[in-house]
């Protein structure tokens, strides 16, 4: 029989692309030859909504940027301000958004090990994955009010303090929130069918990776040492102990790996910046209208994803000019075609679960 | 009481109602069990509130399949996308004739047998009509005249094709020690040698479970309808009641599966250590009890699989059935049928 191949259209509407993703791939009898992931469908036009907001009502609209980790967006865009004004945020206030944001991170690895874990069949993992983000969302819904598109980080500080109760949810969690990872470690870590199904499958190297510009735990899972809450510190994060969890193969199981250990170091950077949190103000003085002069700068931070950044010019008025966003999942997502090309079509869903990327965010 | 009306007629349309009966209320329960147990397993509650614990839950979900609209895609094959669930339920529900679910009851001068057919091949048969149901995946996946269907329907039909070898394999197994064919015998042969095959031939008992998991398509072997993969596999095309059909032919075939193991390996109606005199107590419980004893057991087995294991990848299947499960069925008939000579 004469070679054909085939095409095939996966998305946007399917049940592992993560929301509305459309991946159009050929396939010769389930290896893939080519695949193009084509973008767009949830796109809000977010930047140029930025310009005609003010610097302090754009905060909010970050929320819906990935919407698995609102409390990081929010940091990346109101640090890319105060940066642009050259406000000085206390040190309390650095402090609980030190705490929030990395509250962020183990809500996102959470849903993303159950999701992935799902994607590769492995069905309990999501609902044990799911049970233990449960703990941050009531954290953030005591702290903030709601649960997904948290706005907890304002310009010039944090919306409030930390006051008993959520301190006292934060440290349950943090004894809840490991005893969850151990049963997803035991049911996938050592099992033979997940170590097949991850193994070895959309392995990238460190210099491709950083070739493709990936960032976040998928480059950490190539051996990359990059990590900008050490190599570039923001928000007090030079103050805290905590190692930089890595991988060596780059392939899906390194990336399993390296977010697992990080929902570990996360839980101890949380507790640490409990322990020590300094006294003093939440939230810096403010002029009520914020104008700034015509500057510009790039602010990036290590968002759960992987490197999120912002770009902002100001033009003396209380608008920005124009905000360019670095989607850190828009960037990972290029390296999918390197990733699944010449492995099976079942391995696709398990890669593009690995990158952890965020629909809401790669279509801005 | 045993006029031939009733003998030669009634109890066979009972008998042959009960055939299609018996595995529906089964299914009802295997999939209320399925729920709950995952839902368990999963620290949630599962569906609980229609009739007691649930257990209704899945004829709600019937009914509401029976009054959907019956779409066929534009382009399908018609004929051959109407047959295909016929033919998967039908095979299926015609298997459980053979299947005995009890030791004859005794009624005055009669005595009722709780099987409808007894067969000198029996076990030839079941294996052959379970595999007729590959026929209605091929078309269904076929005549839907879609994408992922097909890749559905061509992912089942290797794996069913391949996963049946070492069933056969291992069923000869059993046959070489019950030197019979017929399910019945078999049982009875299990009776008289005072074991339960399962503890004579663990090998056997071990592939063939995983060969049948695999067979019907199951978690971790689910790749026909991996759900993160090919949406629904081979009936994503279908809706309504013939969805349902299918549903139901799935569940339906999971419960013969565990049925055959029961039969094969552990004793169908027969009580634990079926000869040792101190436990003839155990006979006073009714056969069909501990049929259903056993085979729910087999069926929480499933549900507990599918809970635990993640996918399989489509090669890393057909590799160990292929390199692992033939091989080792092989060299254990052979291991069977040498020691059965000679001892």
């Amino acid at each position: 029989m004469a070679f054909k191949e085939l095409e095939l259209n996966m998305g946007p509407q399917h049940p592992s692309t993560h929301g509305v993703l459309r991946l159009k791939l050929a396939v010769d009898n389930e290896v893939v030859l080519r695949i193009e992931p084509i973008v767009g469908y949830l796109h809000r036009g977010l930047e140029k909504l930025w310009e005609n907001q003010s610097y302090v009502q754009g905060v909010p609209l970050t929320d819906r940027l990935d919407y698995l980790a609102s409390l990081s967006n929010n940091l990346a865009f109101v640090l890319a301000v105060e940066k642009l004004a050259g406000i000085v945020v206390p040190k309390r206030a650095q402090y609980i958004r030190v705490i929030l944001a990395e509250l962020q991170r183990l809500a996102s690895h959470l849903a993303w090990a159950g999701f992935m874990a799902n994607d590769i069949g492995a069905v309990s993992v999501l609902l044990y994955g799911f049970e233990a983000r449960e703990a941050i969302m009531d954290i953030f819904e005591e702290y903030a009010g709601s649960r997904l598109t948290v706005h907890g980080i304002r310009v010039g500080g944090v919306v409030e303090d930390l006051d008993d109760r959520v301190t006292g949810l934060i440290r349950g969690a943090l004894l809840e929130i490991p005893k969850r990872v151990r049963d997803i470690q035991i049911l996938l870590s050592e099992n033979r069918i997940w170590k097949q199904r991850t193994a070895g499958i959309g392995a990238i190297s460190a210099a491709q990776a950083l070739e493709y510009g990936l960032t976040g735990p998928a480059l950490r899972a190539s051996g990359v040492r990059r990590d900008l809450r050490r190599d570039i510190p923001y928000s007090s994060y030079e103050d805290f102990d905590f190692e930089i969890p890595l991988g060596a193969r780059g392939d899906i199981y390194d990336r399993y790996q390296v977010r697992i250990e990080e929902i570990f170091q996360s839980l101890r950077i949380v507790a640490q910046a409990l322990d020590n949190l300094p006294p003093g103000e939440i939230r810096a003085r403010l002029p009520r209208v914020l104008k700034i002069p015509p500057a510009e700068v790039f602010q990036t931070i290590e968002a759960p994803k992987g490197e999120l950044g912002f770009f902002m010019k100001s033009n003396g008025t209380d608008k920005p000019e124009r905000v360019k966003m670095k989607a850190p999942s828009f960037v990972n997502l290029q390296s999918l075609e390197l990733m699944c090309k010449g492995n099976l079509f079942s391995d696709v869903v398990g890669i593009l679960g690995s990158l952890d990327v965020v629909l809401g965010e790669v279509d801005k | 009481m045993t006029s031939p009306f009733i003998i030669d007629f009634l109890i066979p349309v009972g008998k042959i109602a009960a055939v299609i009966f018996y595995p529906m209320v089964m299914v009802i329960v295997m999939i209320w069990l399925e729920r709950r147990v995952v839902g368990l397993i999963q620290r949630r509650l599962g569906p609980n509130r229609v009739g007691f614990q649930g257990i209704l839950q899945p004829l709600a979900d019937a009914m509401k399949l029976f009054f959907k609209e019956d779409i066929l895609p534009e382009r399908a094959d018609r004929l051959l996308f109407n047959t295909a669930p016929i033919l998967v339920m039908f095979s299926s529900l015609l298997a459980f004739c053979f299947v005995p679910l009890g030791e004859p009851v005794r009624i005055g001068a009669y005595e009722l047998k709780l099987w409808v057919a007894e067969s000198p091949v029996g076990l030839l048969l079941v294996l052959g009509l379970s595999s007729i149901g590959v026929f209605g995946v091929i078309f269904g996946g076929w005549a839907s005249n879609s994408k992922y269907p097909l890749m559905g329907a061509l992912r089942s039909v290797v794996q069913v094709l391949s996963y049946e070898i070492p069933v056969g394999l291992t069923c000869l197994s059993v046959v070489f020690i019950a030197r019979s064919m017929d399910l019945v015998e078999i049982v009875r042969r299990q009776e008289t040698a005072g074991v339960w095959y399962g503890f004579l031939l663990p090998v056997s008992f071990v592939v063939f479970w995983i060969s049948a998991v695999a067979e019907t398509n199951r978690a971790p072997f689910d790749l026909p309808e991996a759900e993160s993969e090919l949406v629904a596999g081979y009936h994503t095309e279908y809706s309504g009641m013939k969805f349902a059909y299918f549903y139901i032919a799935e569940y339906t075939h999971m419960v013969l599966v565990a049925s055959l193991v029961v039969v094969l390996f552990f004793g169908g109606w027969l009580p634990p250590f079926p000869s040792v005199r101190a436990l003839r107590f155990l006979h006073a419980v009714p056969g069909f009890l501990w049929y259903l004893a056993k085979i729910m057991f087999f069926l929480y087995l499933y549900v507990w699989m599918r809970a635990t294991f993640p996918r399989y990848r489509f090669d890393s299947l057909i590799k160990l059935v292929w390199k692992w499960l033939i091989p080792l069925s092989l060299v254990n008939l052979l291991v069977v049928a040498v020691l059965s000579y000679v001892l």
